[in-house]
C-alpha cells in the first residue's frame, strides 16, 4: 500500500468537491516523518482545501465531498468509521488568523485536555507549563497565565494557538498561512519555532510567502488549479524546477 | 453654492424628522408622567384596590404582570435558546432550514390577539387550564418565542467561526464546542435579547385578555391556576368599565406610568449587561 516506509501521512488519489465544483484533482503526496513540508500555490489553488483534509476539518463546510484515502501511520483517516474527533486530536491545526479564545491564557492551553477528559489538575499544570515552554512563550507570558489571552499581541497570539496545540499531544501539526496577519519579526520566531517542532513533530504548513517555504521547508508542494504540479525536495524545487509553471510562480511571474 | 444650499435643506429635513420622533416620544413620556404621578404614592404600589377601583392601589395588578412575564420566560426562554442552536450549529443549512427561518419570521408578524385567541383555544379549553397565570404565561411565552430566537441566533452568528474551527480542532466534540466556546460567547447577546422581550410582553394586552386576565381580584393570586390582573389590562379595564371615569383615569395614567417604568428599567439592565461584556472583551 505504501511506497516509502518512514511516510508519516499519505494523501493517495484523493478527489474533493465543493458541490459540483472540483476543487482537488487526483492529488497524491507523500509526507515523510519530521520533516517540513511546504504547499505553495496562488490563492484559489486549493491549498488550503487540501490541508484542511489532513484532520478533517473540511467536514465542516456543508455540500463538501472527498473522495480517496489520507493514511495517518498506514490508517486511512478518511474512513467514516474513524471518529473525526480522534483524528484532530493526532493532527493539531493552527489558523491563519491567530484565534485565541477569549479566556485566559491557562484555560486556552488547557481547553484541548479538559475536552478530552483529563481531570488531573496537576498533570493538567505541568502540560500547560511544557507547552507554552515548546512554543517559546513561556518566558513572555509565565506571570500572566490568568490574563485574557486576547491582551496578547498578534505574535503572541499565533504562539499561544501553537501552545495550545502541542497540549493536546498531536504526531502532525498542519500550518494554514500562520504568518499572514503577523509582521516580520513575529514571523521569523514562528518560522524558529517551527525547525524546533520538526525534531519532534511532522508539520505541514501552507504559505503564500516563497522566502518562508524556501527557509523552513524540506519538501514543497506547488498547486495550481486544484492539481499538485510538482513535488520534491524544496532545494530542488527552487533551484532547479522541473515543470516550467512551477519555475513562473517561483520566480514571480504569475500568482 | 447650489451644491451647499443643497446640503443644507438635505440637512435640514433630516433633522426636522429626528426633532418629530423626539417629539412625539417626549410628548408621551411628559403626558404620562405629569398625568399618572398624581396617583403615584407608596399605598399605591403595595396596596389592593378599594372602593370599586376608585383609591387604594394597583399592587395585584404589578404582581400579577410580574407573574406573567416571568412564566413566559421560564417558558420561552429555554426553549428558544434550544431552537436557536439547534438552527445554527446543527441543522444542515438549506432549504427546509430556510423555510423554518421564515416561518419563524412570519409567527412574529402574527396579531398578538391571534395569540390570544390561540392560548383561549389550547391551553385554557383543550388542556382545561382554565383561565390562569399559566394560561397567560404560555401565550405570552408561544408570542415572545420568535424574538428570543432571532435574537439568540444573532447572538449565535456573531460568534466568530474561527472560535468553532479552533475547538474542533483540537479535538473538542461538537457539543463541547457549543457548551464551552459559543454559549458563554453568545451570552451577553442572548441575554440582551431575552430582556428586551421581557419588556415587549410586560406590556401585551390582548394575549392575557382572554387566557389569564381578570378586572379585579379581592388579593393575591395563589398559584399558577388563579386568574391575575395585569397592568396593560387594567389599564384598559379602567378605561372602559367601571362607573367613576375619573378617578379610574387617574389611576389608569398611574398604572401606565409603572409600566413605562418597567419597561425602562428592563431596557437599561439590557443595555448594562451588553456594556459589560464589551468591556470584558476589548
Amino acid at each position: 500500500m505504501h511506497e516509502k516506509m518512514n511516510a508519516k501521512m499519505e494523501a493517495r488519489e484523493i478527489n474533493f468537491y465543493y458541490g459540483a465544483v472540483r476543487a482537488l484533482k487526483n492529488i497524491n503526496m507523500s509526507i515523510t516523518g519530521n520533516t517540513v513540508t511546504a504547499i505553495i500555490g496562488p490563492s484559489g489553488c486549493g491549498k488550503s482545501t487540501f490541508i484542511r483534509l489532513l484532520n478533517r476539518m473540511h467536514e465542516l463546510v456543508a455540500g463538501s465531498r472527498v473522495e480517496g484515502h489520507v493514511y495517518l501511520d498506514g490508517k486511512d483517516i478518511l474512513d467514516p468509521t474513524i471518529d473525526a474527533v480522534d483524528v484532530r486530536r493526532s493532527v493539531g491545526m493552527v489558523f491563519q488568523k491567530p484565534n485565541p479564545f477569549p479566556k485566559t491564557i491557562f484555560e486556552n492551553i488547557s481547553y484541548g485536555l479538559t475536552v478530552n477528559n483529563v481531570r488531573d489538575k496537576d498533570y493538567i499544570e505541568a502540560k500547560v507549563v511544557e507547552s507554552l515552554k515548546k512554543a517559546a512563550l513561556w518566558d513572555e507570558v509565565k506571570d500572566r497565565l490568568k490574563d485574557n489571552a486576547l491582551r496578547l499581541s498578534g505574535g503572541q497570539q499565533q504562539r499561544l494557538c501553537i501552545a495550545r496545540c502541542l497540549a493536546v499531544g498531536p504526531e502532525v501539526l498542519l500550518f494554514d498561512e500562520p504568518c499572514a496577519s503577523l509582521d516580520p519579526i513575529s514571523t521569523g520566531k514562528i518560522e524558529e519555532l517551527m525547525l524546533e517542532l520538526k525534531k519532534n513533530y511532522t508539520i505541514v504548513i501552507v504559505t503564500h510567502n516563497m522566502q518562508q517555504a524556501a527557509r523552513v521547508s524540506d519538501t514543497t508542494g506547488f498547486f495550481l488549479m486544484g492539481e499538485l504540479i510538482e513535488f520534491g525536495k524544496t532545494q530542488d524545487i527552487f533551484t532547479a524546477p522541473k515543470n516550467k509553471q512551477t519555475e513562473a510562480y517561483i520566480t514571480g511571474r504569475f500568482g | 453654492m447650489k451644491k451647499r444650499f443643497s446640503q443644507r435643506i438635505g440637512f435640514g429635513i433630516l433633522w426636522l424628522c429626528m426633532a418629530a420622533t423626539l417629539f412625539f416620544l417626549g410628548s408621551i413620556i411628559y403626558f404620562i408622567v405629569v398625568r399618572g404621578a398624581g396617583v403615584f404614592s407608596w399605598q399605591f404600589l403595595t396596596d389592593v384596590p378599594r372602593k370599586s377601583m376608585t383609591a387604594g392601589g394597583v399592587a395585584p395588578a404589578i404582581a400579577g404582570t410580574v407573574y406573567l412575564t416571568m412564566g413566559a420566560m421560564v417558558f420561552a426562554l429555554p426553549l428558544g435558546i434550544a431552537c436557536a442552536i439547534y438552527l445554527n450549529e446543527y441543522s444542515p443549512r438549506g432549504f427546509i432550514v430556510n423555510i423554518i427561518r421564515m416561518s419563524i419570521n412570519n409567527l412574529a408578524g402574527v396579531p398578538s390577539v391571534v395569540f390570544g385567541l390561540f392560548g383561549l383555544a389550547l391551553f385554557v379549553k383543550s388542556f382545561k387550564f382554565g383561565v390562569s397565570i399559566l394560561s397567560g404565561s404560555l401565550t405570552l411565552g408561544i408570542l415572545v418565542l420568535p424574538l428570543i430566537i432571532s435574537a439568540a441566533q444573532e447572538a449565535l452568528m456573531a460568534v466568530p467561526q474561527s472560535l468553532r474551527e479552533a475547538s474542533l480542532a483540537l479535538g473538542a466534540t461538537h457539543w463541547q464546542t457549543i457548551k464551552r466556546i459559543v454559549l458563554p460567547n453568545a451570552l451577553s447577546g442572548i441575554l440582551t435579547g431575552a430582556i428586551l422581550s421581557i419588556g415587549r410582553i410586560a406590556g401585551e394586552t390582548a394575549p392575557i385578555l382572554f387566557t389569564a386576565a381578570t378586572f379585579y381580584n379581592r388579593g393575591f393570586p395563589k398559584s399558577i391556576f388563579d386568574e391575575a390582573m395585569a397592568l396593560p389590562y387594567h389599564i384598559y379595564a379602567l378605561m372602559t368599565e367601571g362607573t367613576h371615569p375619573d378617578q379610574q383615569t387617574a389611576i389608569a395614567y398611574g398604572c401606565a406610568l409603572i409600566l413605562l417604568l418597567l419597561v425602562l428599567a428592563i431596557s437599561a439592565s439590557a443595555i448594562i449587561i451588553r456594556q459589560r461584556q464589551r468591556r470584558f472583551h476589548a
